[in-house]
């Protein structure tokens, strides 16, 4: 082999480049997020599979359904339980805390909804 | 046919992808094995690959450069394109590397009514390959936050700065569009001069039609088809500390994204994506030219064999040369 003093040094960092995730982690999976389940309510406004997977689109379809092409502003549960299609007035009235809730998720998955510019989070109890 | 052969073969992994992910245990297989394994054939050979590189001997400086080499002192010597020092060798690869600088030499030659050949400049190989590739660094990096946890601050600040645009929810990544732009681009470009598609083999086409297909998962995924980001994040994370876990549902859709980039890792090392640790070792972008300065041995010389001089061909032959009346140097 030539070059051993440049090519075996190169090689070593192309290795630890690729598996510095794993050094990063150092074996620790971290906090697993455990978003505060509502006590005033029994259900979401839909099954919670798809809550979890969905409510992103779920929220702008909302927002733009309601500001922009009229529709309903309010509509029920699978229970029968009324809500409003809203952030502030739906989602937070029952997810009474956005840090114990929806941050949870998010600083896991590393999202910043930019919704918080303009609308206002339930003031956080404690 | 060519390309056709491309779009089957990718067909076909991204049926098998699926097959395996509906029968039961697949995913595991998928989600759990397979990314071990792909990620060792691939830094396994990856090495192997470099390594093999590493044992051919270069005999000479190759000079095949753009600019005038370091001569008289009042000659001015063009550095960094043909550079006689490792200073100038490490910023020629620096730009090669994040500036893909030989591809905006790039030329075209053209036949005119005359007939006379035309050559002129191509720059749109070095545009579109700029545009993949970043769009690539961009998309790769900005995944880290699958795989991290807590998720460095630089990640998350990659993302804010790639989703500025705010639109859509989950909000549209700019890198989304242009990585799919760059393998248009790239693809169309082979498809539409006919003399690159002359040269154009499926080992060309096939990896633009594979990372195409993991873009489109990706997007879909990401847009259309929502998996389960939190449970996909903790199988992430399991992988990269070895406890890999499948926590609940994750979506079809997910483990044939997953499939197809183990098929990319495993299909890496075999194929002209090693360009990525080759462009490192290619002779004439990692050498000084420095043939005038410095005495390079050739590598695969005997040892055996001696130097043999003039002087002492002349000792050897003197009398011979002589008698045959060829003048010598000395008497
Ligand atoms: C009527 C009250 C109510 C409203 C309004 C509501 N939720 Fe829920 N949500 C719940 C309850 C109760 C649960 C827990 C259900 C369970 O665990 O079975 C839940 C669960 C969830 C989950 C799953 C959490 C987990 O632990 O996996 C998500 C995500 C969620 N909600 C998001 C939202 C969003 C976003 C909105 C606004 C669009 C919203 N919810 C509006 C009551 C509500
Ligand atoms: C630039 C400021 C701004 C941002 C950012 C913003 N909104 Fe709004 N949003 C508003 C305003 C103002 C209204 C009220 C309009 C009205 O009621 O006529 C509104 C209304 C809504 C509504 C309708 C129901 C209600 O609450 O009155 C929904 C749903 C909604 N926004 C969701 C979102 C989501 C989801 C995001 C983030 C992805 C978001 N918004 C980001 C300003 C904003
Ligand atoms: C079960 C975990 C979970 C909970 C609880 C949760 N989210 Fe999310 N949310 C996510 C994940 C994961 C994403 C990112 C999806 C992606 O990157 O594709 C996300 C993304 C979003 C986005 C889009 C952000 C963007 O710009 O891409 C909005 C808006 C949002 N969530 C609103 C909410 C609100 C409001 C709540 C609280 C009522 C909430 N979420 C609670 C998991 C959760
Ligand atoms: C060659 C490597 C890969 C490429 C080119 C690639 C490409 C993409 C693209 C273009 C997207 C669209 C959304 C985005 O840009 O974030 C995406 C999404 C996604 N990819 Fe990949 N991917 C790769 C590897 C992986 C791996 C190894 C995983 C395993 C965890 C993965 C999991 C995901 C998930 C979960 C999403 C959805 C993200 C979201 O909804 O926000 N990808 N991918």
């Amino acid at each position: 082999m030539y070059d051993k003093g440049k090519i075996i040094p190169g090689l070593i960092v192309f290795v630890l480049i690729a598996v510095s995730p794993i050094i990063y982690n150092r074996g620790n999976a971290g906090h697993v997020p455990n978003p505060e389940k509502p006590k005033n309510a029994k259900e979401c406004v839909r099954p919670v599979a798809e809550m979890r997977e969905s409510h992103m689109q779920m929220v702008i379809d909302w927002r733009t359904d309601v500001i922009r092409d009229n529709g309903a502003r309010e509509a029920v549960t699978a229970g029968g339980v009324k809500y409003v299609r809203s952030l502030q007035l739906g989602c937070m009235k029952c997810h009474t805390s956005k840090q114990k809730f929806c941050d949870e998720c998010h600083k896991y998955a590393s999202v910043e909804p930019y919704c918080w510019d303009c609308h206002i989070a339930p003031e956080e109890k404690d | 046919m060519k390309v056709l052969q491309s779009v089957l073969l990718v067909l076909a992994l991204v049926v098998v992808g699926f097959v395996v992910a509906i029968i039961p245990g697949g995913q595991a297989l998928i989600g759990k094995v397979l990314p071990y394994l792909a990620f060792a054939v691939f830094l396994l050979f990856f090495i192997v690959k470099v390594v093999g590189w590493a044992k051919s001997p270069v005999p000479f400086r190759i000079p095949t450069t753009a600019g005038q080499e370091k001569s008289l002192p009042w000659v001015k010597q063009s550095r960094f394109d043909n550079p006689s020092t490792t200073g100038g060798v490490i910023v020629r690869m620096l730009l090669e590397v994040t500036m893909f600088r030989s591809l905006f030499r790039n030329t075209k030659a053209e036949m005119h009514d005359g007939p006379y050949l035309a050559h002129g400049s191509s720059k749109y190989l070095w545009l579109f390959a700029l545009i993949f590739h970043y769009s690539f660094l961009v998309v790769v990096l900005r995944h880290l936050r699958l795989f991290l946890n807590p998720v460095p601050g630089l990640i998350q600040a990659l993302g804010g700065a790639d989703g500025f645009l705010q639109v859509l929810s989950p909000g549209l990544y700019i890198s989304d569009l242009t990585i799919v732009l760059g393998l248009v681009l790239l693809f169309g470009r082979r498809l539409v001069r006919p003399q690159i598609r002359y040269i154009s083999l499926v080992n060309d086409y096939f990896p633009l039609v594979l990372i195409f297909a993991i873009a489109t998962s990706g997007i879909l995924m990401r847009y259309i088809i929502r998996p389960d980001i939190i449970n996909i994040k903790q199988l992430a994370v399991g992988l990269a500390t070895f406890h890999p876990v499948i926590p609940g549902e994750m979506g079809t859709i997910f483990f044939v994204h997953l499939f197809l980039v183990c098929c990319l890792l495993v299909y890496f090392p075999f194929s002209k994506l090693m360009h990525m640790g080759g462009v490192f070792l290619s002779p004439t972008r990692n050498m000084a030219n420095n043939n005038r300065m410095v005495h390079h041995d050739n590598p695969w010389n005997d040892p055996a064999i001696k130097p043999h001089s003039y002087a002492g061909y002349e000792d050897e032959f003197r009398e011979v040369m002589k008698e045959a009346e060829i003048p010598v140097e000395k008497e």
